[in-house]
Order: structure tokens, then C-alpha cells, then sequence
């Protein structure tokens, strides 16, 4: 089914290094567009490594290198002349702990249309309720949007974050762990909620609940020891697996 | 899709039933027999009482010299005492000159040090990649905290005042005080700017803005409240200190106010000591010099107080 598919990004032959640390071993991996691609694998496994090298946020540390190329839609966004802050724009992130600004519900969601240069007050009123909606919390705060976002509950904070991502019209979102930090509850609206934005965005996810990438991915990919295992689409690797790694971390035999 | 590959609690299971199977247990667990440990609740409520100690001493402290202060200084203070200059060889009138000198200095100091202070921080944290340039600039700020203020006070007297020709005046004392702060300030900027969590950078990078946003935007607010109280302590410290001022920008007596930054001036600190060891009256002037010490004390506990009321603001809007 996947060949049908428009690759919205994939990484070739990508290499990474923390210092002398090789992290990432020839991953590459590619990530249709309007479907949810699950990354999965034992701690430290590179994972996330890999889903922060798809918006450069490695960039950040100071010792890292990478090799190999990353390409979103056909531009390479590790070439020199690509502009990070427009690719940060253009792929999103949500991360593995709710991190709300210390501002208002609704200057947290405004926040990356000011910071992208959008001053028209009621582009920008509309836009924050319709990223509320999209991101199915808006009947919860739009009676408080002038509160401080810290004063919601986790669940509610983690979905204030994908408003946020939402707002700035992003290509592709990246989730750390989203819920990982939430209670069940919380964790199954998010599930839901990402089975909704597949339809507008390409989403890779980062998971440690193997039932989780089961339930919300279309593939899945298994990371062990900075290498790319295996990806499938998510119904024969968890039901079929081609390696007996796989299905002995899948099946919880180990990791 | 078979449910047993997809259920992996049920796997578990399997596991661990096949590794109790496994292991055979080759060790006992004994009923320990605890000896008697009522000494430890002894031990803690000696040493609760020793640290409580500690902090009492620095309440007395406090306490009594406050007392001192009062009982010695109470008396002088008047509504003259606050509103004219010094007469009959500073024997009698008011500290009104030391008061405007001392207040137009600290606000000098806090006008020229916070900007750049804060700036460094800026740059120390959060743009300037660890290295060795890096570090020998910490090492310089690090010193510049532990140079005694005297010797901040020959410098002003050598570089603003003798060789930048801007004469004893408010200038050249703000300016030495500013210097002082300077390490002050940085300090206590960075630790506010490292108290700001990374989450906040990572949210706003990834969202498409650019460090200098992120800075303004998300970590200077968050880091606002600490900056401020961190900087005040620290330029309101530099305000009660004679030294840097005595070469720089405080005159032994001028019953006149300043009308240019370019005037000497009088101040409180400088007065004091003026009074205390050079005075014509030495001993007929102590009451002065405990109310021009108690009205030090307040200019400098009112400074602290407002930034600390203006923190607890800020935070509270920020939460």
C-alpha cells in the first residue's frame, strides 16, 4: 500500500554523532505524506536522535555532527543555505513533556504567528480558535483564554503544545513520546486527536508503548543500537515480523 | 493480526513464568532482630538545634544593629534633618545634599551597569559557545566580584576621573559603582537565565523563531524576576560603600544640589565616615552619624524592598 504513497520526507544514508558517539547508523527511512509513522525501540535506541535530526533541533548540542542527507518534500535540509528557522516552520514538534510558555492560553497558541511575522489581530484570533478546535481543546479554554496555560492539567497542557505546532500551518509534526508524561485518559485523547490531523499533516511519532504505535501508526519503524531494524507498515510488522528482533521486541521479550 | 503477537502483557506472562521456572531460589530471608535506635531521634534534635542556632544568630544580628542604630540615631532625624544641608561646619542642619547624592548615584549605577550586565549574561548563556575565550572572560568576571572596592575606587580616581577628565563628580561615581555591580548583575543574570527551563528554547525554536525571539520573547521574561532583585542586591550593595566614592565623586562638604552629572556631590556613606573621623565635632556629631547611617540603611532596604515587591508581581503574572 505504501508505494501508492507520496514520500513526504526521508532520510538517505544519515549518519550522527554526538563527539566521537556514533548514534545513528545509515538510517535510511522514508516518511509518507498524510500518515502516521511510528518510531519504535529500546531506550537510548536513537530514536529520538533521529526524530529531532528531521527539524535540525540537534543543531542545539554543540558536539554533534551528521552525515547523509534529509530531504523534505525534494530539498535537502541539511544543505548550507537552507534556513532553519523556516524549516522549524515548515516541520513541527511536539515534545515528550507539555511545555506551555509561562503566558496566556491564547498568546501560547499566537505565539509562533507573531514570531513568524503575522501582526493582523483577527487573522490571528481565528487562527488560535481554529488550532484549538483542530487540536480538540477548545471547549475546554475558550471561556479562559486570557489565563495562564500553566494552570491547565498535563493532558490539556500536551494538547495546548499541538495548537501551538498547529498554528504556524507546519508540513509535517513531529511527536517526541507525546504521551508518555499523561494519564490514560489523557493519553487516549491524544491518540485520537492524531488519528485525526493524519488527514492535514505528515506525522512521525516517537513511542515506547508498542500498543500505542499499533494503534495510531500506519508505519512503523524499529530502531535498536543507533540502526534501523526493520519498517513496515504497521500491521505486518507487528503481526509478521521479518526478524526474530523485531518480534521479540515486540513481543516484549525484551527491551 | 494474531492477538497474542500484539498483546505483549500477555508474552510477559510467558516470560516470567518460564524464568521462575528456571531459577531455583538459593537464598533465605531472615527476620532481622533491630536494635535499640532511640538515640537517633536525640541525635536530630541536637543537630536541628545547632542549625536553628545558626539562624538566630543572623536574626540578632540584624536585631542589633538596628537597635544600636535607633537608640543612637532616632533622635537626629527630623524634618530638617531630611531637607537642608549641613551647617555650622556640619555641625547642625540637614543631609539633604547626601541623600540626593547618594539616590542620584545608585540610579546612575543601575542605569549604566544593568544594560551592559545584562547584556553579557545574555551572551555568556546563551549565544557564546563553550571555549576557552569563554572561560577566560568568566575568570575575569569571577576576580572582578572579589576586588575590594577600595581598589574599584583608585581605578575611577586613575581612568574616569584623571585620565577620561570627567572630574570628581556624579558621573565618574556611577560609572566606578556601575563597575562594581557589573559582576554582581552578570551573576545573577545568569543564574536566572539558567534557572529558565531548556524546554522553553526547544518549544520556541521548533516553532520557527529565531534565537534572538526566543530570547526576548519566552526566556528574558521568565528570567525578568530574578535579573531584577539579583542586579538591585547587588548595585544597592555598591551604594552603601565609602570607597569607591571617596576619589571619585564625593566632596567633603557642598551645601549645594547638583545640576549636572558633571558635579561633586555629597553622599551618605562618605558623610558618615567624614563625620565619624575628620569632623570638627566628633563627638558632639554622633547623633548625625547614626541618623545619617539609619536614613544609608533605609535608601538601601527601601531599594531591595521594591524590587522584591516588583518580583513577587512579576512572578505571580508569570504563573
Amino acid at each position: 500500500m505504501s508505494d501508492k504513497n507520496v514520500v513526504k520526507m526521508s532520510s538517505q544514508k544519515l549518519n550522527f554523532f554526538y563527539g566521537s558517539f556514533h548514534a545513528l547508523h545509515d538510517i535510511s527511512l522514508e516518511m509518507y505524506k498524510n500518515q502516521v509513522t511510528a518510531l519504535i525501540g529500546p531506550s537510548g535506541c536513537g530514536k529520538s536522535t533521529f526524530l529531532r535530526c528531521l527539524n535540525r533541533m540537534n543543531d542545539l548540542i554543540p558536539i554533534s555532527r551528521v552525515e547523509g542527507d534529509i530531504l523534505l518534500d525534494t530539498e535537502d535540509i541539511y544543505k548550507t543555505n537552507i534556513d532553519v528557522v523556516l524549516l522549524r516552520r515548515r516541520v513541527g514538534m511536539v515534545f515528550q513533556k507539555p511545555n506551555p510558555f509561562p503566558k496566556t492560553i491564547f498568546e501560547n497558541v499566537a505565539y509562533g504567528m507573531r514570531v513568524n511575522g503575522i501582526k493582523d489581530k483577527s487573522l490571528i484570533e481565528e487562527r488560535v480558535e481554529s488550532s484549538l478546535k483542530q487540536s480538540a481543546i477548545w471547549d475546554e479554554v475558550k471561556d479562559r483564554l486570557h489565563d495562564s496555560a500553566l494552570g491547565l492539567s498535563g493532558g490539556q497542557q500536551q494538547r495546548l503544545c499541538i495548537a501551538r505546532a498547529l498554528a504556524v500551518d507546519p508540513e509535517v509534526l513531529l511527536m517526541d513520546e507525546p504521551a508518555s508524561a499523561l494519564d490514560p485518559i489523557a493519553t487516549q485523547k491524544i491518540e485520537e486527536l492524531i488519528r485525526q490531523l493524519k488527514e492535514s499533516f505528515t506525522i512521525v511519532i516517537v513511542t515506547h508503548n508498542m500498543q500505542q504505535a499499533a494503534r495510531v501508526s500506519d508505519m512503523t519503524a524499529f530502531f535498536y543500537m543507533g540502526q534501523l531494524i526493520e519498517v513496515n507498515n504497521t500491521d505486518t510488522l507487528f503481526t509478521k515480523p521479518e526478524l526474530k528482533q523485531t518480534e521479540d521486541y515486540i513481543t516484549g521479550r525484551f527491551g | 493480526m494474531s492477538k497474542s503477537t500484539l498483546d505483549p502483557s500477555l508474552a510477559d506472562d510467558a516470560t516470567k513464568d518460564e524464568s521462575k521456572a528456571t531459577k531455583p531460589v538459593d537464598y533465605k530471608i531472615e527476620k532481622l532482630d533491630f536494635p535499640d535506635t532511640n538515640y537517633k531521634k536525640v541525635i536530630q534534635t541536637i543537630v536541628f538545634g545547632i542549625f536553628r542556632c545558626a539562624a538566630g544568630v543572623n536574626g540578632l544580628a540584624l536585631a542589633i544593629i538596628i537597635y544600636f542604630m535607633a537608640s543612637n540615631g532616632l533622635s537626629a532625624i527630623t524634618w530638617t534633618f531630611l531637607t537642608q544641608p549641613p551647617t555650622d561646619s556640619m555641625t547642625k542642619g540637614g543631609i539633604l545634599p547626601c541623600i540626593v547624592g547618594t539616590v542620584c548615584m545608585s540610579l546612575g549605577a543601575i542605569l549604566i551597569a544593568y544594560p551592559i550586565g545584562v547584556a553579557s549574561a545574555i551572551y555568556l548563556n546563551e549565544y557564546a559557545r563553550p571555549g576557552k575565550m569563554i572561560r577566560i572572560i568568566r575568570l575575569g568576571i569571577n576576580n572582578l566580584a572579589g576586588v575590594p572596592s577600595v581598589v574599584f575606587g583608585l581605578f575611577g580616581l586613575a581612568f574616569f576621573v584623571v585620565w577620561m577628565k570627567m572630574g570628581v563628580s556624579i558621573l565618574a561615581g556611577a560609572l566606578t559603582l556601575a563597575a562594581m555591580s557589573l559582576p554582581v548583575i552578570i551573576g545573577s543574570t545568569e543564574e536566572a537565565l539558567r534557572s529558565v527551563p531548556d524546554t522553553y528554547r526547544e518549544a520556541s525554536l521548533g516553532i520557527g523563531a529565531t534565537k534572538w525571539q526566543t530570547i526576548y520573547r519566552v526566556v528574558l521574561p521568565a528570567a525578568l524576576p530574578g535579573i531584577l532583585t539579583g542586579g538591585i542586591l547587588g548595585v544597592s550593595r555598591a551604594a552603601g560603600e565609602t570607597a569607591p566614592i571617596m576619589f571619585t565623586a564625593a566632596v567633603f562638604y557642598t551645601p549645594y544640589l547638583p545640576s549636572s552629572p558633571f558635579d561633586e556631590i555629597m553622599a551618605l556613606p562618605y558623610h558618615i565616615y567624614v563625620l565619624a573621623t575628620a569632623g570638627t565635632e566628633i563627638e558632639a556629631t554622633r547623633p548625625l552619624q547614626y541618623g545619617t547611617a539609619i536614613v544609608l540603611i533605609a535608601l538601601v532596604l527601601g531599594m531591595n524592598l521594591a524590587a522584591i515587591l516588583y518580583r513577587a508581581k512579576l512572578r505571580k503574572q508569570l504563573s
